[in-house]
């Protein structure tokens, strides 16, 4: 059929246009940028290969960026799954009121990362500073976003606050999928609930673990918004001897070499290998859990 | 307020015992205190929206002495003459509804093609699409902003700073996902009822408007809300393609720029996140169902 034809290539057309405008262009040209000394001034452009690549392992900055960057992720998965998938227990249990906590869990997910970043600065500089002077309590009487040995923690916990609630609800809906024969077989044969939580459920939930362990693992790894307005990188301290910022995530530092600094190029080729490292912990994520969920 | 789950509650429970036993009333309790502990942000920004800064710097955590205030600091906010706070939710809207239009049109039609045309091409624009969703915004961001400005020289439109640059850019970021939830969707649709349109005479397109597109409801339901929440809350593409001082702000700019102008005045910084929290607050509570649905679907596909 000839008409097929030319009305799909109408239909596609507009999409597959904005695609390859908006990401694969970009994406190619910003290969070639970090390969050039791109300053986002000059229009001619100087191909110095793989120097903006070696010289980001030089700078302080950047190695503890990608170090905190990993903490932060590993604490992350850990954190929200392990509060996500408590919280989806509890949200299935016999509680009264269960659907109502259900929906108040999710709630801080639908807020933007920027809007609690400055709730939470204020919660931390303010609240908790204020309750530890009322209360006597030294460890609290400096905020835990102007430490540098608590202000990762204190960033993974709002980040658990925010993202618990989502990931609970894909666990409630992969609770909810399992057959009630298998749970009430298990009950028959004197399985107490530890066992059915961690014999039964958890490897029928194999598949749902894929998702969840994903979007955790790339969603903290690519954390900016709450980054900004919570700390914006902030305290100071010293590393290898210069003075660097002790909560910059590797996404914000990206964003702040070009910003801050006009090294656009440096900038760019930090953010190819921000996607490099990215799309190989996620394979490898993805594919320990569905081989995984083959032996569940 | 009804607060009924998205997800259908089964009669089945996994605690122990079949009785209400002590276990039962501990996890009650544990229930209440984690709820406490997930609201209280929220509390604390109601309650100190509606103090001046030399009652939150007294205490952050007492009751209001007058709840009247929290219009005083809604109309300080509105009535700032640097910050056009009004302006951005109309803004954010307008952005929100083109965007979510585009995006949503665009992809059914582009996933329904893909689907009913089965050749070699179809399945490897297909493929281009999946595969870029891995694809992390910071690898695009810088380039795209030069690219853009290229674009728009060329084509003498506008494309920095301008609605039509930022709506195409949302159909670019928004299409992979789209378009994986309908091509999902599309494929397990027979074919007999587009069959049957075509042999009745019914061209190609209008075959797709008045016969798919009504059974492609539910899924256009999750995907605007997915995509809704993302491009509402987004900061970072805003930020680049309209400016942090542009005349087009979107609602996250707006905070951004309020509370970098009034550093530490947490009377007004708390009220701005306040007033940016209650459109998608109202809407949780109306459609809170298909919100959930939405975005735990989106998730699973």
């Amino acid at each position: 059929m000839k008409r097929r034809g030319w009305v799909d290539f109408l239909f596609i057309f507009p999409t597959a246009l904005a695609f390859v405008m908006v990401i694969i262009v970009p994406f190619f040209l910003g290969i070639y940028y970090a390969m050039t000394d791109w300053d986002g001034v000059r229009t001619t452009l100087t191909w110095v290969g793989f120097q903006n690549f070696t010289g980001m392992f030089k700078e302080p900055q950047f190695i503890y960026s990608f170090l905190i960057t990993l903490l932060y992720t590993v604490i992350n998965i850990a954190l929200v799954n392990i509060v996500g998938f408590l919280m989806s227990l509890l949200a299935t249990s016999r509680v009264k009121g269960r659907n109502f906590y259900r929906a108040g869990f999710f709630v801080p997910n639908l807020i933007g990362g920027i809007v609690l970043g400055y709730i939470w600065q204020f919660v931390f500089n303010n609240v908790f500073v204020d309750l530890g002077n009322a209360a006597g309590l030294a460890f609290m009487q400096k905020s835990f976003i102007a430490r540098r040995e608590t202000v990762i923690w204190a960033m993974s916990f709002v980040n658990t606050w925010q993202y618990a609630g989502y990931i609970m609800m894909i666990y409630v809906a992969s609770i909810q999928a399992i057959p009630d024969s298998v749970l009430e077989a298990a009950n028959v044969d004197g399985a107490n609930y530890r066992t059915r939580v961690f014999r039964i459920m958890m490897p029928m939930m194999a598949s749902a673990f894929t998702i969840t362990l994903f979007l955790t693992l790339t969603n903290s790894f690519k954390q900016f918004d709450l980054n900004s307005t919570l700390t914006n990188g902030g305290p100071a301290m010293v590393y290898m001897g210069k003075a660097i910022r002790a909560s910059q995530l590797l996404a914000m530092d990206i964003y702040r070499t070009a910003n801050q600094f006009n090294l656009m190029a440096q900038a760019q080729a930090k953010a190819v290998v921000f996607f490099i490292i990215l799309v190989v912990f996620s394979l490898i994520q993805v594919y320990l859990n569905k081989r995984k969920e083959v032996e569940a | 307020m009804s607060m009924n789950s998205g997800v259908k509650t089964h009669k089945r429970h996994i605690s122990q015992g079949e009785k209400r036993g002590v276990g039962l009333y501990i996890l009650e309790i544990v229930a209440i205190l984690v709820f406490i502990l997930f609201m209280m942000p929220f509390v604390l920004v109601v309650i100190n929206s509606a103090k001046t800064a030399k009652e939150i710097i007294f205490s952050p955590v007492t009751l209001p002495a007058n709840w009247g205030q929290i219009w005083t600091n809604v109309v300080t906010i509105f009535n700032n003459p640097s910050n056009d706070y009004f302006g951005a939710f109309i803004d954010s809207t307008i952005i929100t509804v083109l965007a979510l239009t585009v995006i949503t049109l665009f992809s059914a039609m582009c996933a329904w093609s893909l689907v009913r045309n089965k050749t070699k091409w179809s399945s490897v624009i297909f493929m281009f699409f999946v595969a870029a969703m891995v694809i992390p915004f910071q690898v695009v961001m810088f380039p795209l902003v030069k690219w853009f400005k290229i674009m728009g020289d060329f084509i003498r439109i506008p494309m920095l700073g301008s609605y039509q640059g930022i709506t195409f850019a949302y159909l670019g970021f928004g299409c992979s996902m789209t378009i994986f939830i309908f091509h999902g969707f599309i494929k397990g649709v027979p074919l007999e009822l587009e069959e049957a349109a075509t042999i009745d005479g019914c061209g190609q397109a209008r075959t797709f408007f008045e016969i798919v597109v009504p059974l492609l409801q539910p899924t256009v339901v999750t995907v605007l809300i997915l995509n809704g929440i993302w491009i509402w809350n987004d900061y970072l593409l805003p930020l680049l393609i309209l400016g942090s001082a542009g005349k087009i702000q979107t609602i996250p700019l707006a905070v951004t720029a309020f509370a970098g102008s009034y550093l530490k005045q947490w009377d007004l910084i708390l009220t701005s996140a306040l007033l940016a929290m209650i459109p998608i607050i109202v809407l949780y509570l109306f459609a809170q169902k298909y919100i959930i649905k939405g975005m735990v679907e989106g998730a699973i596909k």
